[in-house]
């Protein structure tokens, strides 16, 4: 409360001082002043402090413009000073000419990503080995267990005849919610040759799902909550947003690249994905196997694509589906009589809270998708 | 009188931190400053320190707008260097008699000013510097860098411009007390 105040105020002087402020506001604020010594003392005060911060930024920018004119003018030889020697010169060098060398490596780098994808389209296999999907062997000591089990299976064979064949979930990735009922999306490379899938929250209950709708050619699969415990939520915080992005917009992802769940932040940094893929996007994220299917927000906290694959070759590419074929999908969905009620929500509730607040309200509709 | 109103000029351009009359002032005199330093036991670093802040005291003084050369720019600069070299030869013991290879002017009264304007300064910094992230880059970009509050929020990842305006203010109620502390504490030293 006393802080509140205190920000107003401190924000009343500096309008003040800036000479911001209406006329009538103006007005009043100067009969504050007159009848009030404490708020005339934080004028003096603060337009005190201004301008010493002002002087101070002034003087920092001029003493950089004397080294920068001091080592110009060595390098020339226009005074006696010692040139620069060794590693300085080379990072005064670097650094003067390094407009000119991002220029220079930025055409060729055109030029090769030009010359690498005329010779990608011409060549008659596409190698899809470049692009690394992104779901997660959770076969860890698959063989070991496998053993392990067997002989567990051996002994309790012998107390009990009719023992469940466990199930070994092999394939992980991350899914999401798209209405309270329990439809969640997710990749269809997670789940494709699932029998059983069974979702995890990030509190660690668990639930079983079935695939309801598998679009192979968009990698973007539907799968339904099918568990008497499952609690149906009365509306999630986020929306799912039917046009495309932005550059450069600010994006953020929560998966379960492990057995936790991890947020991730970058950017949209291209509006197609893999080759001029104009069904995805890239962006710009930490992206770990297991991260496949995870949403991928911007900062009003909505859904703007699923997170699919990173290329191989290079480094922090990630790609992800762009959210409106999450509409295109439940579109063909709801041909089916079944699934015709099914409805999403393009508008978030939280689009006014701060990134922790928003993940923390998120955080409970994504899970962690596992099949066998 | 050309060179007086080419000198004119040049102290403009120099009080608007323009870089070809930086460039200009710093060509003419800088090698006369440096035979000056090395000749009496000094480093060409310590030419371009004592040089540099030379410049800083002209820029000061051309800013101030009540400056009146009543001599050469070059006579200015090199009798503060001279007062600068000698104030620092004898902080670390080396006195030497200067012998000098120019006109001098009384320059006693604008380096210590300067002096004390430094200490200021370097209080500053120091308290920007002890603030932490984001704090620092947040009151630089605003304060320094003279970006507006929306480019700010952007770039920072704040969801608002209200939001990066709060958190701002609280940067700046926190630099304030510092800097007052260590401006009372640095007074009341002296």
């Amino acid at each position: 409360m006393n802080d509140k105040n205190d920000i107003m105020m401190l924000d009343a002087v500096e309008r003040y001082i800036r000479g911001e402020m209406n006329p009538d506001e103006r007005l009043y604020f100067e009969n504050l002043r007159k009848t009030n010594p404490e708020i005339d003392q934080l004028v003096v005060e603060h337009t005190l402090f201004l301008q010493q911060v002002n002087r101070f930024g002034e003087w920092q920018k001029f003493r950089s413009t004397l080294n920068e004119v001091h080592t110009d003018l060595a390098e020339q030889g226009k005074i006696n000073s010692d040139r620069l020697k060794g590693k300085a010169r080379v990072v005064y060098l670097w650094n003067k000419y390094k407009r000119v060398t991002a220029i220079a490596a930025s055409i060729a780098g055109i030029t090769a990503l030009t010359i690498s994808s005329l010779v990608w389209s011409i060549s008659p296999k596409p190698s899809t080995a470049e692009l690394e999907m992104l779901k997660r062997k959770v076969i860890v000591q698959e063989a070991k267990t496998n053993i392990m089990q067997k002989d567990l299976n051996d002994v309790k064979h012998d107390v009990n005849n009719k023992m469940d064949v466990p199930v070994i979930y092999k394939i992980g990735g991350t899914g999401f919610l798209i209405d309270g009922k329990g439809m969640m999306i997710t990749n269809a490379h997670v789940v494709k040759d699932s029998r059983n899938i069974r979702v995890f929250n990030s509190k660690g209950d668990q639930f079983n799902a079935f695939v309801v709708k598998l679009d192979m050619v968009r990698d973007v699969a539907i799968i339904k909550i099918d568990d008497d415990h499952f609690k149906p939520f009365s509306s999630l915080p986020y929306g799912i947003r039917k046009t495309s992005s932005d550059i450069a917009e600010p994006v953020f992802t929560l998966g379960f690249p492990r057995d936790e769940i991890v947020y991730g932040e970058g950017y949209l940094s291209a509006r197609t994905g893999f080759n001029g893929d104009t069904l995805s996007c890239q962006i710009a994220v930490p992206a770990n196997p297991g991260n496949s299917g995870g949403p991928v927000f911007n900062h009003s906290g909505e859904v703007i694509g699923i997170l699919s694959a990173k290329e191989t070759e290079a480094e922090g590419a990630v790609f992800a589906i762009q959210s409106k074929y999450i509409f295109k999908a439940l579109d063909e969905l709801k041909k089916n009589k079944l699934y015709e009620n099914v409805k999403i929500s393009s508008k978030s509730t939280i689009n006014t809270l701060d990134k922790v607040q928003q993940v923390k309200k998120i955080q409970d509709y994504v899970f962690m998708v596992k099949g066998d | 009188m050309k060179q007086e109103n080419n000198e004119r000029a040049l102290l403009q351009g120099l009080a608007r931190n323009d870089r070809k009359a930086v460039e200009t002032i710093y060509k003419q005199n800088y090698n006369m400053v440096q035979s000056l330093v090395i000749n009496n036991n000094g480093s060409s670093d310590d030419a371009k320190d004592v040089f540099q802040e030379a410049m800083i005291v002209l820029y000061e003084k051309a800013r101030s707008g009540t400056f009146e050369l009543n001599c050469q720019v070059k006579t200015y600069v090199y009798s503060v260097c001279r007062r600068l070299w000698l104030k620092r030869l004898q902080q670390t013991n080396r006195f030497t008699e200067v012998g000098d290879i120019e006109a001098v002017v009384s320059v006693e009264d604008d380096v210590d000013e300067h002096t004390k304007r430094n200490v200021e300064f370097e209080m500053m910094d120091k308290a920007i510097g002890g603030l932490g992230e984001p704090c620092k880059s947040l009151l630089e970009a605003y304060y320094l860098q003279k970006k507006n509050m929306q480019e700010i929020a952007l770039s920072f990842g704040y969801t608002n411009a209200e939001n990066a305006k709060n958190q701002k203010y609280k940067c700046l109620v926190r630099l304030k007390k510092i800097f007052f502390t260590h401006y009372k504490n640095g007074n009341s030293d002296e």
